[in-house]
């Protein structure tokens, strides 16, 4: 027996299945590839930071650690430009958890507030040595193996690394949300002092975290690195994306499983579009910037609780309405 | 490498080092007062720098003359921020909306700058931004004596706002502690508010400084607000003693490691710094250890 909502996120996953069998237009599939990369990291970064409650300002670090281990390893092992590739992008991902660790003992040594600043400083000092040491190539960036497809299946194989990602990222947040562990991290979210009081390790258990987080959006560097064929250290660590990806959450609804999901096919495909119809990157960052200030003053909780808040004031209204007419009944 | 290198990097350490303690005096003061981490503290600068770079290729006004409406242009654009957007945010999650809000005007200042301005990079000139003065064998530039002794009187005005005067008791009240201040009739709201715009309009003088010692364009707001934010976390967040020291501190070792070690080592001894700072003291070198309070 399936419950509704089941059937719904079915023909969501069957949808985003079949659109690039649909839609072979590479514009279209290309702002798929780049929303659903951005699904996973933003489900991923909620995993962490939506549930405790800690937010990340510096996800870019594990983005980056991703798309650079990916391109220097395939220099270093020289895999061939072909399918193989696509093997190191868990790689990817547990290089970036492997640097969560150090960052995290560093940054969640710190309550909440000092945390979001430290996230920040640690992810300028990433992008800063990107830039300055040699080994990642400097600001020319670094070159991936081209990978000889045919023009017309060119995208598919990048979609579907992709949707797997997001799916990954879901799963895992889903059980994360339905686990022993996951009801940890909302305790901390509540009340730190309160749940480390009734025998949580804290500090363990945001470690652990923070650390899980870091697989997916690693992974999503990874496959960004692929897909482009180059990477530059700006692009990869870019402060942009770890606002973005606050801002996808938040847009969507903190700590909600949806929530992410949801603000990153809106914001993502949005600001693809955008960008490719004016390709004004200043014009970007007003429009984007001033978008945020509106979700964050207006709809704080998010739009899917904001809709369901919505849904159930007016429920609400209604059964107040009958209860007048009743009144005036009797 | 030689003594009087070390020796002369130690001198450019501290006295660009006190710009950054003043920028960095701004950021702390809107944090202790207010609960508030400006994220547009480095745009603030850049905006600040840009300013002066108007009025002194547009109307030929001198950078230092031009603080005359620099400073008060930019406590007005702090005032403006504060009722129109900071005083909106409410609930449990303040400094973390906080931070997202002050996040997001910054990215709408660097496009408004970047268009305006073009992403082309700018310094600003003037006849003592390129001589020096010799001392003991050892060359200073104008600029660097002048940033400091900007810095210096700056700070002391804002020492002398804080602690010789009634708006400024008010003001160390509300630092201390929000409720209580507003229980004996301060009017925290207001005092906020002038805080804040305090705390932006110190950008303005650090902003020509910057602008005078490094060509800049928008995206320098980054390097800026990074630096910025490490030392506040190291002085202790709403410590204005502790950002002075460490924004001094850090500069000089950062020019230290430059001369020693090289530049690009400079960074990760920021970063260095901060974990072995963080792993002793989380509270940072002079902040109060976090208490719960509800």
């Amino acid at each position: 027996m399936l419950k509704a909502r089941n059937v719904w996120w079915i023909l969501a996953l069957v949808a985003l299945v079949l659109f690039p069998l649909i839609e072979t237009n590479p514009t279209y599939t290309t702002i798929g590839i780049f929303t659903l990369i951005f699904m996973g990291c933003a489900t991923s970064w909620n995993m962490f930071s939506g549930y405790s409650g800690y937010i990340n300002l510096g996800s870019a670090v594990s983005y980056g650690v991703g798309a650079y281990t990916m391109a220097l390893l395939a220099d270093h092992l020289h895999v061939p430009g072909n399918g193989d590739l696509f093997w190191l992008i868990p790689v990817g991902g547990l290089a970036a958890m492997i640097v969560a660790v150090p960052v995290g003992l560093v940054a969640l040594r710190v309550r909440r507030h000092t945390f979001v600043v430290i996230t920040i400083a640690i992810f300028f000092v990433f992008q800063l040595s990107a830039i300055n040491f040699s080994f990642t190539g400097g600001t020319s960036g670094l070159q991936l193996p081209l990978i000889p497809w045919l023009e017309t299946n060119y995208n598919k194989p990048f979609y579907y690394s992709a949707l797997a990602i997001t799916v990954f990222a879901a799963l895992l947040s889903v059980a994360v949300r339905r686990s022993r562990f996951g009801l940890q991290l909302l305790a901390i979210r509540d009340d730190e002092d309160r749940a480390a009081g009734l025998g949580v390790k804290v500090f363990a258990v945001k470690l652990a975290g923070f650390t899980m987080s870091a697989f997916a959006v690693g992974m999503g560097g990874a496959l960004y690195a692929v897909f482009l064929g180059q990477i530059y250290p700006q692009f990869v660590f870019d402060p942009i994306f770890d606002i973005s990806i606050a801002l996808m959450s938040i847009f969507g609804g903190l700590g909600t499983l949806t929530g992410p999901l949801l603000g990153a096919l809106v914001l993502e495909s949005t600001q693809q579009y955008l960008t490719i119809r004016f390709s004004n990157g200043s014009l970007y960052l007003i429009v984007f910037g001033a978008l945020f200030l509106v979700i964050v003053l207006f709809m704080p909780q998010g739009i899917v609780v904001y809709l369901s808040d919505w849904r159930s004031r007016r429920a609400a209204r209604r059964v107040e309405g009958a209860r007048v007419v009743v009144g005036e009944a009797s | 490498m030689n003594g009087t290198a070390v020796l002369h990097s130690i001198i450019d350490g501290v006295l660009t080092g006190s710009v950054y303690a003043l920028m960095a005096t701004g950021l702390t003061l809107i944090f202790g007062v207010m609960n508030i981490i400006n994220v547009a503290q480095g745009i603030f600068v850049i905006l600040g720098a840009y300013l002066s770079y108007a009025l002194s290729v547009h109307l030929g006004i001198d950078l230092f003359v031009g603080l005359a409406i620099t400073i008060p242009t930019l406590f007005v654009v702090g005032i403006v921020v504060e009722r129109v957007f900071l005083s909106r945010i409410k609930g449990p999650e303040r400094v973390v909306m906080s931070i997202l809000v002050t996040y997001a005007i910054s990215l709408v200042i660097e496009g408004v700058l970047n268009i305006v301005f073009s992403a082309n990079y700018v310094e600003l000139h003037a006849w003592y931004v390129n001589r020096s003065v010799r001392v003991f064998g050892i060359y200073l530039p104008y600029i660097y004596l002048l940033g400091f002794a900007l810095a210096v009187v700056l700070l002391g005005a804002l020492y002398i706002m804080l602690y010789r005067t009634r708006f400024g008791a008010s003001v160390r009240a509300s630092l201390s502690d929000q409720t209580s201040a507003a229980l004996v009739g301060i009017n925290v709201r207001r005092v906020s508010t002038v805080c804040f715009g305090l705390g932006v309009a110190v950008t303005a003088a650090g902003g020509m400084i910057y602008g005078a010692t490094n060509a800049f364009n928008a995206s320098s707001s980054y390097d800026l607000i990074s630096r910025l934010l490490v030392i506040i976390v190291l002085g202790g967040m709403g410590s204005i003693g502790g950002a002075l020291v460490a924004g001094i501190m850090m500069i000089t070792i950062e020019d230290l490691v430059s001369v020693v070690w090289g530049p690009v080592w400079s960074n990760l001894a920021f970063f260095l710094i901060l974990v072995a700072v963080l792993s002793l003291r989380p509270q940072g070198l002079f902040g109060k250890p976090s208490v719960r309070v509800a």
